[in-house]
């Protein structure tokens, strides 16, 4: 009884929105919904014969859009197909129009006069494939692919493709951020372990001081430290290492993003790392050296195995946290530092394709669970240690 | 205590400098620069010997146990194993074995990782490894856990791997650091009981740091009682009972009835003292400063009889009993005598019980021998 607030929380903030997400990303009963007639009859039409659907057909598609220009939910199923097949929405819109004044048939060549797209068996054929309930459409354009007319499974031109090389961008860079706060935070966590505690607690505190910054202060600091005019290349300037006209570009770029999401997530890596290697007992080393290692050994053979719990957790929270971070990329990415979850962001907030957005969701959602078990299958997760 | 100092260094100098195996020179230790933690020490430790440093913590004995592996540094004076000073020589390089207090087993290593571990340091072949890891683990009667880890053995177990490990690659050094603090009271004994055997067995020089005085009674050739920084007696087990040095020793070995007074007279195997209560008893001076300075009278409660024969006895008091614990083999009976109601006395089963009554007055007596007169302890 006392977790059923948590539970409800969890499954109204979580479990529900994911379930949601899954759902929008394969759900695609718009057209169905507001073309009911002419799709019911379309399912009948035998699109390989590459004839014009029947009469019945163009009857029953003008009184969808007539009644769908009614609800005002016309151009929706029109920005819908529009994903697909460029066209459909002004098609949808600019016949929605036309089709007030046809009040009887025969409604073939009345509609076609209206737009010469209904004419054509491409724009019947894009409307039949997209009957069903569900589609693979939203994922297939998550991957650069898409489904032709005929059924096939093609990949987009080189020029259209942008997930997969983003896909691949995000992994990468979380890598090397990943690998980067190892780099930088295993000393750190070493040392606030090593040290009496009352040194140790300053140097906690000077990792844990970030935390209490806020995320957008801490971003918008790197923009003025790395920008063209800003701190860096000022003292670069002069100190003399680069001329006052070729000022390097740090910032809204693949190196600012990475520069500025290793010190956001380094917390997430040190912390981890400290409160496993606190557990290590002092004389684990001093029983490696009084047994004749040297000092370099005894840390390497019998300190670092005893920290990889911690640098498993550490790493898998870093990676996780990088792979869907949003603001630091969108602040100073640029073009080139640009994370998947910008895309997300653009396809929500912009283009308003939320089954693409969903599905992009989906396919980092099932990356980072295959991630997940890839790490409980190697390291096992029962090893990692997070406090 | 400057005297204590030197009579430790004297009586280890007596066994001879040219067998000590180890020898502390004037070594003092600081960690502040103010304190000193360990204050001049001297002490040699013979080839072969089991010796053991014992006393409260914070006594320094840990100290100096670390100076000699090599984790603390010496503010002060010289350390030599061999004859060779190791004030310079890395802990990795002295050839050292040491057992830790939580044994310090590697948790990611096997059984024979472990104790292949100090060898494959060395880069000894791998069939000689294996004999050695044979040969430890059959010492230590584990010879089928070579392949568990640490954590899949019972805490006896991982001591004797502990020890094994310090031993297999022959040093001819052994530091152990409170090794069985963490076994429960019959295992603690059955393993002292083997460490003992294994140091009789290889010959090998163990120094032993324990708080714990049965330990230190039970296995050490020779046992150096610390406290603040220095050894306050260094002897072997059963003089440091029978004939502690000073208040100290007394109190901190075993149980001492202690009755406190004034020296009156001083002769040479005898002194008479005035008890804070009165009375007038003789003792045998050990460490008093003359006529009219205080002194600690330390009286073994086995050693304290009931109606003795004037003839057995040098002194003699009343004495009255105020609470009998039957302990099967004797009675712990706490008497009020001279003034101290903590005054115990161990009265063997089976004779004289019927008149050991709380309540009841029953003379005592003791030896001139057995009754040590000593310096006052610092606190009282």
């Amino acid at each position: 009884m006392l977790v059923g607030p948590l539970f409800l929380f969890i499954l109204f903030t979580f479990f529900i929105p994911i379930g949601d997400m899954l759902f929008r990303s394969v759900e695609n009963s718009i057209v169905t919904d507001i073309l009911p007639r002419s799709t019911k009859l379309l399912a009948d039409w035998d699109s390989t014969t590459n004839e014009l659907p029947s009469e019945a057909v163009f009857a029953a598609m003008v009184a969808d859009i007539k009644e769908g220009r009614k609800a005002r939910t016309i151009t929706r199923v029109g920005q819908r197909l529009n994903y697909e097949a460029p066209g459909m929405s002004s098609l949808f819109r600019s016949s929605a129009r036309k089709t007030k004044r046809m009040k009887e048939g025969p409604y073939k060549p009345a509609l076609i006069k209206a737009h010469k797209r209904w004419g054509k068996v491409e724009t019947w054929k894009v409307i039949k494939q997209f009957i069903p309930k569900y589609t693979a459409g939203y994922f297939l354009a998550a991957v650069d692919a898409k489904q032709e007319l005929n059924g096939d499974i093609v990949r987009l031109g080189d020029e259209k493709r942008i997930y997969i090389d983003l896909f691949w961008r995000t992994l990468r860079l979380s890598l090397i951020i990943t690998a980067l706060t190892l780099i930088l935070g295993f000393p750190i966590a070493y040392l606030m372990a090593i040290l009496p505690t009352k040194s140790s607690n300053l140097l906690l505190i000077f990792v844990l001081l970030p935390f209490w910054t806020s995320l957008l202060v801490r971003t918008t600091a790197w923009i003025a430290l790395l920008q063209q005019q800003g701190v860096i290349n000022e003292l670069l300037v002069f100190v003399g290492l680069v001329g006052t006209d070729n000022r390097p570009q740090m910032i809204h770029n693949e190196f600012g993003a990475i520069v500025a999401m290793t010190h956001i997530l380094l917390p997430f890596m040190v912390l981890p790392l400290f409160s496993v290697m606190k557990t290590i007992p002092k004389s684990y080393v001093r029983a490696a050296v009084s047994l004749g290692a040297h000092p370099w050994a005894a840390f390497w053979k019998v300190y670092f195995p005893g920290t990889i719990p911690g640098i498993g957790a550490g790493a898998i929270l870093v990676f996780i946290l990088a792979i869907g971070y949003y603001i630091t990329p969108e602040l100073v990415g640029g073009t080139t530092g640009t994370f998947i979850s910008n895309r997300i962001a653009h396809h929500i907030s912009s283009s308003l394709n939320w089954g693409l957005a969903a599905a992009l969701g989906v396919i980092l959602l099932g990356i980072v669970v295959a991630l997940y078990l890839l790490y409980d299958k190697i390291v096992g997760i029962d090893n990692m240690k997070l406090g | 205590m400057a005297e204590n100092a030197r009579q430790a260094g004297a009586s280890s100098d007596s066994a001879g400098p040219s067998e000590a195996l180890v020898r502390f020179a004037e070594v003092q230790k600081s960690y502040d620069g103010i304190s000193l933690v360990v204050k001049n020490l001297n002490l040699s430790i013979a080839d072969g010997e089991f010796l053991t440093m014992l006393g409260p913590s914070g006594s320094g004995k840990t100290t100096c146990l670390m100076m000699l592996a090599g984790f603390e540094t010496a503010t002060h004076g010289h350390i030599y194993l061999d004859g060779v000073p190791i004030n310079n020589v890395p802990p990795h390089k002295r050839d050292i074995g040491m057992v830790f207090q939580n044994y310090a087993l590697f948790p990611h290593m096997t059984v024979a990782e472990n104790l292949a571990f100090p060898l494959k340091v060395r880069k000894m072949g791998a069939a000689k490894v294996e004999e050695r890891v044979n040969r430890a683990l059959d010492m230590v009667q584990l010879g089928t856990f070579g392949g568990r880890r640490p954590g899949q053995l019972s805490g006896g177990q991982q001591q004797r791997v502990a020890v094994a490990r310090a031993l297999v690659f022959d040093p001819k050094l052994v530091l152990m650091d409170e090794p069985l603090g963490a076994l429960d009271k019959q295992l603690r004994e059955q393993m002292q009981y083997e460490i003992k055997h294994i140091h009789e067995r290889l010959g090998i020089t163990v120094v032993y740091v324990t708080h714990d005085q049965s330990e230190a009674l039970t296995m050490s050739n020779r046992i150096a009682v610390f406290n603040d920084g220095i050894i306050q007696q260094l002897a072997p087990p059963s003089d440091l009972y029978e004939r502690p040095d000073n208040s100290f020793v007394a109190q901190f070995i075993g149980e001492n009835n202690k009755l406190t007074g004034k020296v009156t007279e001083v002769n040479v195997n005898a002194c008479g003292v005035t008890l804070d209560s009165g009375e007038q008893v003789k003792a045998l001076p050990v460490k008093i400063n003359g006529v009219n300075s205080p002194t600690m009278l330390s009286l073994r409660p086995e050693r304290v009889l009931l109606n003795p024969n004037e003839s057995e006895c040098d002194t003699t008091v009343l004495g009255t009993v105020e609470e009998l614990i039957y302990l099967g083999d004797h009675i712990r009976t706490r008497m009020s005598v001279c003034g101290r109601d903590d005054f115990i006395v161990k009265v063997p089963n089976a004779t004289e019980r019927s008149e050991l009554q709380p309540g009841n007055a029953v003379q005592i007596g003791w030896k001139l021998e057995d009754c040590r007169a000593l310096d006052l302890p610092a606190t009282d």
